[in-house]
């Protein structure tokens, strides 16, 4: 945990809980072009969260963790770096999570896990 | 805003699904996910801010009783454009609003039972059954191997439906905490029609 301590979690945001799109818990972010200059305009959460998902699509709940930074302001933050075009908010493929198409890819894939 | 959509990104888009394991402290939730995670369970702390961390010390002795937000997820890569996530359910009933955020989106949900405190996850079966959508399967865990008492006694204890279906499960086993995901997926494609609108 390295957040900082000095500050409420909002403020970090200006104060923004909301975010426009819904990421949920387990919706994937992914950075298709790490820029090593662009991190030099990011708050130190941000900038956290745009290197860590450089490693690979992660979940939002992933990123929240692994970098500290509480689940609201995470998706806040999140959706600001998609803005910048910093960070790929991954679509999700299925218009549903009960599409039997996904349900079957999932229970396949665990079939084989097992 | 960027989103993956060109067939020539160049990041593949990955699709995440999301089973949520749900139930009373103590009933091993934390066990199942782990059991069958690729990642070590991430937990609790990470969930706190500074902030709250003033007001609501942690200590360890009291770990169950604090009011950390006590969420464990884990992650399997079953493809290597599909990632099936699994979310645990904080126990305490003042977090119930980051439930509502967790099963948002999910696939199916797992509700652990253990026989010897089965009152533990009443609160979770009346969620499942009064408060979301998501199709549910109740787990009971044996928690030293064994079945203490049998699954037709212990679903009228819960008093739920006969709809939904009750298996057992050995959380401390992969074989096992795998085969209650895929019933609860099953359950999943049993209650939903196959074309799904959200």
């Amino acid at each position: 945990m390295s957040a900082n301590p000095w500050v409420r979690p909002y403020v970090l945001t200006g104060g923004r809980t909301r975010t426009r799109h819904h990421l949920y818990v387990h919706t994937l972010v992914s950075v298709e072009r790490y820029d090593p200059t662009a991190v030099l305009r990011l708050s130190p959460e941000a900038r956290r969260l745009y290197e860590r998902a450089s490693f690979g699509a992660q979940s939002v709940a992933e990123l929240s963790a692994h970098c500290g930074v509480s689940l609201g302001v995470t998706r806040v933050l999140l959706e600001d770096l998609a803005a910048a075009d910093h960070v790929l908010i991954n679509e999700e493929s299925y218009s549903s999570p009960y599409d039997h198409r996904l349900l079957k890819r999932v229970i396949d894939g665990l079939r084989e896990f097992a | 805003m960027a989103f993956v959509s060109s067939p020539d990104r160049a990041v593949p888009n990955v699709t995440s699904a999301k089973i949520v394991v749900a139930g009373g402290f103590g009933v091993g939730k934390t066990t199942l996910v782990s059991t069958v995670s690729e990642i070590p369970p991430v937990n609790t702390e990470a969930w706190m801010t500074q902030a709250s961390k003033t007001v609501d010390p942690l200590n360890g002795a009291d770990a169950k009783t604090t009011t950390t937000v006590a969420m464990d997820f884990g992650r399997i890569s079953l493809a290597r454009d599909l990632i099936l996530y699994l979310f645990g359910t904080p126990g305490q009933p003042r977090f119930w609003p980051m439930w509502d955020d967790l099963c948002r989106g999910a696939s199916a949900a797992v509700v652990l039972v253990d026989t010897r405190r089965l009152e533990v996850s009443f609160p979770a079966v009346n969620y499942f059954e009064n408060d979301s959508d998501v199709p549910f399967v109740v787990a009971v865990n044996l928690f030293d191997g064994r079945q203490t008492h049998p699954l037709d006694q212990v679903r009228d204890a819960l008093g739920v439906a006969d709809s939904v279906p009750l298996l057992t499960v050995d959380a401390r086993d992969r074989r096992s905490s795998v085969q209650s995901l895929l019933a609860s997926l099953n359950n999943t494609m049993e209650k939903t029609a196959p074309i799904a609108t959200r």
